[in-house]
């Protein structure tokens, strides 16, 4: 079983298992693997708890409804999944700022809190106005040949691209 | 169709957490939860994402195509539009470069300790998420059904059998990936 305890896999290998996982989703639940409906959902669900059930009305509610569904649960089984991972491998640790940005930005918390927090929610605005992610839209409907997925995985692309080579090429 | 697991709403909660577990543990073995990683990609230094989202796609596409064939699965293509599928993917990858995780690596690089993930990328997409909310009716009356086709896919498209475009797709991938093995990357 050494493989449950190595550090990484080839690509190639998680790649297509990620591809047989998705056929498995598509028999057993009819649905694709992804992620960012959830974070709506999320977001609708505590907007209930701090203001009362009137926030149902808004509409994007009436398309996707604040509850726990499937979506919701797959996105909180990826927390446990990869956490089990990373304990056997002995890769799980406390981490504040990633090596990267600490060797080219700086070490500091703050600085990496709040470009996190910013660029989170950016993507999470601009996720559920593509209608998905680098799950739903860039495997799950790529795979699906959906043209929307494909226009949107491109531009999520183009996007990240430019903006990550803005910051550490032109700005840093 | 396994019409009855799919509307028994408990098992597909536990079946949700099930596969979340799965997907969690691929993407952590994968690489794809460290920012390092994530953001080489963007920079184009390292390839890993691509590498698993090019074989992701082509054993998924295959699968889920033969799947249909046999009539065991039936696709869920997304809507889209110009201004929702380009505009927000470009608004989604402005915010991927800043962040470097994205809403599935995000929560799974939570789970292996990393706080940048936690307190700022989660919080923030779901801040996010919530602002699109609010501006939802606007934008739904404007931007977003501009140029607007459905839930179309590319045999639809071009009115063709879908293994007329899954396999010259397939073949393509498996280039793609010959190629970026073949360069070292």
């Amino acid at each position: 079983m050494d493989f449950l305890t190595a550090k990484q896999w080839s690509p190639y290998v998680a790649g297509a298992l990620i591809g047989a996982l998705s056929w498995v989703t598509f028999v057993l639940s009819d649905k694709p693997l992804g992620c960012s409906t959830a974070f709506s959902r999320t977001g609708g669900m505590i907007e209930r708890l701090l203001f009362g059930s009137k926030v149902l009305d808004r509409p994007y509610y009436k398309k996707f409804a604040p509850s726990i569904d499937w979506e919701w649960m797959m996105v909180i089984g990826i927390v446990i999944g990869s956490f089990i991972s990373s304990c056997l491998s002995g890769g799980f640790n406390w981490l504040w700022v990633p090596d990267f940005w600490s060797e080219t930005i700086g070490n500091g918390r703050t600085v990496r809190w709040l470009c996190a927090l910013s660029g989170g929610i950016i993507m999470g605005f601009g996720a559920r106005w593509a209608g998905g992610c680098t799950s739903g839209h860039g495997i799950s409907g790529t795979l699906q040949l959906a043209v929307s997925s494909w226009l949107a995985a491109l531009s999520f692309f183009v996007g990240g691209i430019a903006s990550a080579m803005l910051i550490f090429h032109v700005l840093i | 169709m396994l019409s009855t697991l799919h509307v028994n709403k408990k098992i597909q909660l536990v079946l949700g957490l099930i596969m979340g577990i799965v997907f969690g543990f691929l993407l952590e073995k994968g690489g794809v939860t460290k920012y390092d990683i994530l953001i080489g990609q963007l920079l184009l230094r390292d390839f890993t994402v691509l590498k698993i989202m090019l074989s992701a796609v082509l054993v998924g596409m295959l699968g889920v195509h033969f799947l249909c064939s046999l009539g065991m699965a039936k696709l869920h293509p997304k809507s889209g539009s110009i201004g929702s599928s380009v505009i927000g993917g470009l608004i989604f990858g402005t915010g991927f470069g800043i962040l470097g995780y994205c809403p599935g690596t995000v929560v799974a690089a939570a789970g292996t300790g990393a706080i940048d993930a936690l307190l700022g990328g989660v919080v923030g997409i779901l801040i996010g998420a919530w602002l699109f909310v609010l501006a939802y009716p606007k934008l739904q009356e404007s931007i977003l059904n501009k140029m607007n086709f459905g839930e179309l896919t590319l045999p639809e498209l071009f009115k063709v059998n879908r293994w007329i475009v899954v396999i010259p797709v397939s073949i393509m991938l498996i280039v793609f990936l010959l190629l970026i093995y073949k360069a070292g990357w």
